[in-house]
């Protein structure tokens, strides 16, 4: 038994997770005490504590697997996970207030999100891909197989449709290139055609970024094919004509979060009044918080969503700055850790893939805090180990747990 | 695997640790400020200034009459609500409210178990309180700390019970309706349409509600409005016209037999437009225009007459003779008689078919008749031979061609379809024997399975004053080009349509059995009927007509049925009549009377040489 727990305290970042981890047990545990009783988020905290229980099996079993197993199961993986998030498109169904939503698939009485373990299959089969090259991408083109492997996933969770799952699949991409070692200009023009669907709503404002992205690009036009910088250009005039269209096939209540970012009064009665809630508790919680279980925007029930998506205003309101700045403290070190252990993994494999789980994580904490703070609009997105969520929380967990398993590779 | 440069790898660690710093720094800096900087501010909205949604209520649209008399509109009304607060606090106010506010039991649960579970919004204790209640309460602010009046507007009837029935009624939502119409912007409070016009554009009527932010002390008094959200206005509801004449329905209830119960149809020839619909006994909708007492509510259920049933629309009545014109119209489109042949065995007072024999009303016989003659002596022997040669299938065929299963689709909820067999599989379905010849016998003079509800009846008569083809009858009055296509048409030439017009002319002509209904200034074409109402109670009385200007095209089409009537020329007839005669005397600009029909003249000892004149 000491062997099979001995790792777990010599891993700092295991010991960062299940410090995270209980702490979100402990603000479940507060989200559910209201002066409303509701039947929805009262002992909602035990059945968090036995899916970490869970977690903290599976990553002892998981993190024990040697490397090239993984790197043996990243294709099979990837196809099963695509495959499955395909059958959940069909099969799929919604859940509380995301009943609209079909990403979740339930096998025998037990429900979970496809989503969730694609993210770890893809990390692995970008890692994997990236890994069997002798050079870093060097051009535009040496970018496009890894975009597919992430852009296939990523279209099949858009289409549930899942904003802000979807959204973690491009810090995959990214996190992973960047590691590969792709020279940042290259990464900024992979990205530009989607800054370029942001900016087209203002035609003055797209205008002047695509003078800036061509001068750009003549700058950088001896290390870029030709076809390269058309191709960009293209992209990005692309982007810009179909953002209208666009933004005209997006549900009501999607349009609605994207304009409350801008002015809350838009739509007082769902997601503005979210979003004044949240501020109003986050605000109001102060440097010190109004103390555990006492937050009163929390208490009246006043936050939506309070156990899952917007578990970080309860945080704000009821430990202050000093609470919501421990959590990111928390976060950065986790981050920190994972950089210093990709940075002293062997093979590129494990770097790889870590760097890949990072992305996703940096993503979620970014969204999922800065929308409480009205940073980025509100998307459906938790924050990974402390939003209330079963499957989520496992899922969190077992990636943890492969990073774990591909660090302490030493062969 | 690629070998990688450890200088390399440095770099990039370096990079992304400036990453993830910047990214989490934004976030603290954020957070910094909104919890260090400016916490004071958000401090005061949360804790002795809490923010509260108010729904401004829209109005719902007013809905006028074709000359723009109204039949609905609002007025302000009173609420009362309470400001949320503990569940148990709350019920205590609501305890305390039962001594100025009538709220009777099942309200007072009602209210308490919304209470229980934890209302974001406030609490609407009543959409419509009594003025003096209200004022009451206002006195004792002190003593109800979260109370909360509104003004909001309420539902008037002017016309009261006279549009009861097609207008219909309000009541207040219900949770599974507020789930329902969640994307609206549904909630508790909302007053919809419950029945009639009120409910079939309901969303059009509805409008959509506004928010006003406001501020609340800690004792839940409203301090002021929330700056920083902008409030929303309400869009009030759509005004609807309608092509009901509200003065000829006010006409119809002053003359409709009293005591008694029915309904009276009128629509307009050339467009199909419903001019009247009017059902007795009626209500007055007023009392639903806030929260129904229970009580009132359980007289109008329980009342033996069930004045809530629209039976213009819902009610079916076996059709009797007028059903007879059917029989001719089915005969004509499909060629099987023409108009001046006479049937081979002339009336003696029965006709024999098969082994049985079928009686005539009248038991010394008609004689030989052609169509028009059957027609006004409503002969049975010649319409059975009529219901013989179209043969069961056919008329069945025909029949539902013509709807008289179905409803019209008339715009109002819940129209009755009626009874008609769907084909001859009818009578092994429902009696359990196959159908024989003989049954067209029985459906040729209007009698068998055969129920139709008097707005149908209307429908079919519009198709004999017109080419033979009926649009559904409307409400809405609408400038719509092709508003009245007709949802079925029959292929009759227009002589023979006459020929069927001609009988119904004889039956309010000299020696018609509608003479006395005759009218001075308008031709009226029509046909009687006494139908068996059956267990053993007197006959309904129907009368079934088509009116305008003298030797001129047809204006409109009026059916009376008087539930019990016993007969359709004295009782029915007078009243259809009366009604046409009013409604058209306002279009041609002839002065009103109340002495409208000939055996009014004759009693009032007025001329009446006009009734015998030789173009009548």
């Amino acid at each position: 038994m000491r062997s099979l727990i001995a790792p777990l305290w010599q891993q700092p970042m295991v010991m960062v997770l299940l410090l995270l981890s209980v702490f979100g047990v402990g603000m479940i545990y507060s989200a559910g005490v209201l002066e409303v009783p509701s039947s929805v988020t009262e002992g909602l905290w035990i059945r968090q504590t036995v899916f970490l229980g869970v977690s903290v099996v599976g990553l002892l079993i998981v993190s024990r697997i040697p490397l090239r197993w993984f790197e043996w199961i990243a294709v099979p993986a990837y196809v099963l996970g695509v495959g499955v998030l395909g059958v959940t498109l069909v099969a799929g169904t919604g859940t509380g207030t995301a009943e609209g939503i079909s990403s979740f698939l339930s096998i025998a009485g037990f429900r979970f999100q496809p989503a969730e373990a694609a993210k770890i299959s893809t990390a692995l089969a970008l890692a994997a891909l990236l890994a069997s090259r002798e050079e870093p991408p060097r051009y535009l083109r040496d970018l496009l197989t890894p975009a597919a492997v992430v852009g296939l996933p990523l279209v099949l969770v858009l289409l549930q449709p899942d904003l802000g799952t979807a959204l973690a699949f491009v810090g995959i991409f990214f996190a992973v290139i960047f590691w590969a070692g792709t020279p940042w200009p290259l990464i900024l023009f992979a990205a530009s055609p989607g800054l370029g669907l942001i900016l087209a709503f203002s035609l003055r404002v797209w205008a002047v970024y695509i003078v800036l992205l061509a001068i750009g690009l003549y700058l950088y036009r001896f290390r870029l094919y030709m076809v390269e910088s058309v191709a960009v250009i293209l992209g990005n005039v692309a982007a810009g004509a179909v953002a209208q269209p666009l933004w005209n096939s997006l549900a009501e209540y999607q349009r609605n979060r994207l304009l409350v970012f801008l002015d809350p009064s838009l739509d007082p009665r769902n997601a503005g009044w979210q979003l004044v809630q949240s501020k109003v508790a986050v605000g109001s919680g102060g440097i010190f918080g109004k103390g555990f279980t006492a937050g009163t925007q929390k208490r009246l029930a006043f936050l939506p969503e309070q156990h899952t998506d917007f578990i970080f205003s309860v945080v704000g309101e009821e430990f202050g700055f000093i609470g919501t700045s421990v959590v990111l403290a928390l976060f950065g070190y986790l981050f920190f850790r994972m950089i210093m252990m990709a940075e002293a993994a062997r093979r590129s494999f494990a770097g790889l893939f870590i760097f890949g789980i990072l992305g996703v994580w940096l993503t979620h904490v970014f969204i999922n805090a800065g929308m409480t703070i009205g940073v980025v609009p509100v998307t459906g997105i938790p924050l990974p180990f402390i939003s209330y969520g079963g499957s989520f929380l496992l899922m969190s967990w077992m990636a943890a747990a492969v990073v774990v398993a591909l660090a302490s590779d030493d062969s | 695997m690629t070998p990688r440069n450890p200088q390399q790898i440095r770099v990039l660690a370096v990079r992304a640790r400036v990453g993830v710093i910047a990214l989490l720094g934004v976030l603290v800096a954020v957070l910094f400020r909104a919890q260090v900087l400016r916490s004071s501010d958000w401090l005061l909205q949360s804790q002795s200034n809490r923010l509260r949604a108010l729904t401004i209520p829209a109005p719902r649209g007013v809905i006028r009459d074709r000359a723009g008399r109204v039949f609905a509109d609002n007025v302000p009304g009173y609420s009362v609500s309470i400001i949320p607060d503990r569940p148990d606090s709350m019920i205590s106010t609501l305890h305390r409210m039962r001594e100025h506010l009538e709220l009777d039991d099942g309200r007072f649960e009602e209210l308490s178990a919304q209470a229980r579970s934890g209302p974001v919004r406030p609490l609407l204790v009543s959409v419509d309180a009594p003025f003096a209640a209200v004022a009451a309460l206002q006195e004792r602010r002190s003593r109800f700390p979260r109370l909360l009046i509104e003004t909001r507007p309420k539902r008037r009837y002017p016309a009261g019970r006279v549009g009861a029935h097609v207008i219909g009624y309000v009541g207040e939502i219900n949770e599974t309706e507020v789930e329902a119409r969640e994307g609206e912007g549904a909630e508790p409070g909302w007053i919809v349409g419950r029945s009639g016009i009120e409910a079939q554009y309901e969303p059009t009527l509805q409008g959509r509600p506004g928010i006003r932010y406001v501020e609340v002390d800690a004792e839940g008094r409203i301090v002021g409005s929330f700056a920083g959200v902008r409030r929303v206005t309400e869009e009030p509801g759509t005004d609807l016209e309608l092509n009901l004449d509200l003065d000829l329905m006010e006409w119809i209830d002053h003359i409709f037999p009293e005591g008694m119960n029915g309904s009276v149809v009128m629509l307009e020839v050339e467009t199909g437009a419903v001019l009247a619909l009017y059902s007795a006994p009626a209500f007055d909708p007023n009392v639903f225009a806030g929260v129904v007492e229970r009580s009132e509510w359980n007289r109008l259920v329980q009342d033996p007459e069930s004045p809530l049933y629209h039976r213009a629309v819902m009610g079916s009545y076996p059709p009797g003779s007028p059903w007879k014109l059917a029989t001719a119209a089915i005969a004509l489109d499909l060629g099987v008689v023409t108009p001046s042949e006479r049937m081979p065995v002339a009336c003696r007072g029965s006709f024999v078919f098969g082994n049985r024999s079928y009686a005539c009303w009248r038991p010394e016989g008609h004689g030989s008749l052609d169509l028009a003659g059957a027609i006004q002596h409503s002969c049975n022997v010649y319409f059975y031979q009529l219901g013989v040669r179209i043969g069961l299938a056919r008329l069945l065929e025909v029949g539902n061609r013509m709807g008289f299963g179905e409803p019209c689709g008339i715009d109002l909820p819940n129209e009755a379809g009626g009874t008609f067999p769907e084909g001859v599989e009818f009578w092994e379905r429902v009696y359990s024997y196959r159908a024989r010849e003989g049954e067209a016998l029985n459906l040729a003079i209007g009698q068998g399975p055969n129920d139709q509800t008097p707005l149908k009846m209307a429908q079919f008569i519009l198709a004999i004053a017109r080419d033979g083809s009926a649009p559904a009858p409307s409400l809405l009055r609408s400038t719509k080009a092709g508003a009245n296509n007709p949802s079925w048409s029959l292929d009759i030439p227009q002589e023979h349509l006459e020929q069927i017009r001609e009988g119904m002319r004889r039956v309010t002509g000299e020696g018609g059995t509608a003479y006395l209904s005759s009218l001075e200034h308008f031709d009226l074409l029509g046909k009687t009927g006494t139908a068996q109402s059956g267990g053993g109670r007197p006959s309904h009385a129907w009368f079934t007509a088509i009116a305008g200007p003298w030797g001129e095209a047809p204006e409109i089409v009026v059916i009376a049925l008087v539930e019990f009537g016993e007969s359709g020329s004295g009782v029915a007839a007078p009243l259809a009549a009366k009604a046409a005669d009013y409604y058209l005397r306002g279009r041609h600009g002839i002065p009103r009377d109340t002495i409208q029909t000939l055996g009014e003249y004759f009693r009032a000892g007025r001329n009446t040489a006009w009734a015998r004149r030789p173009e009548r």
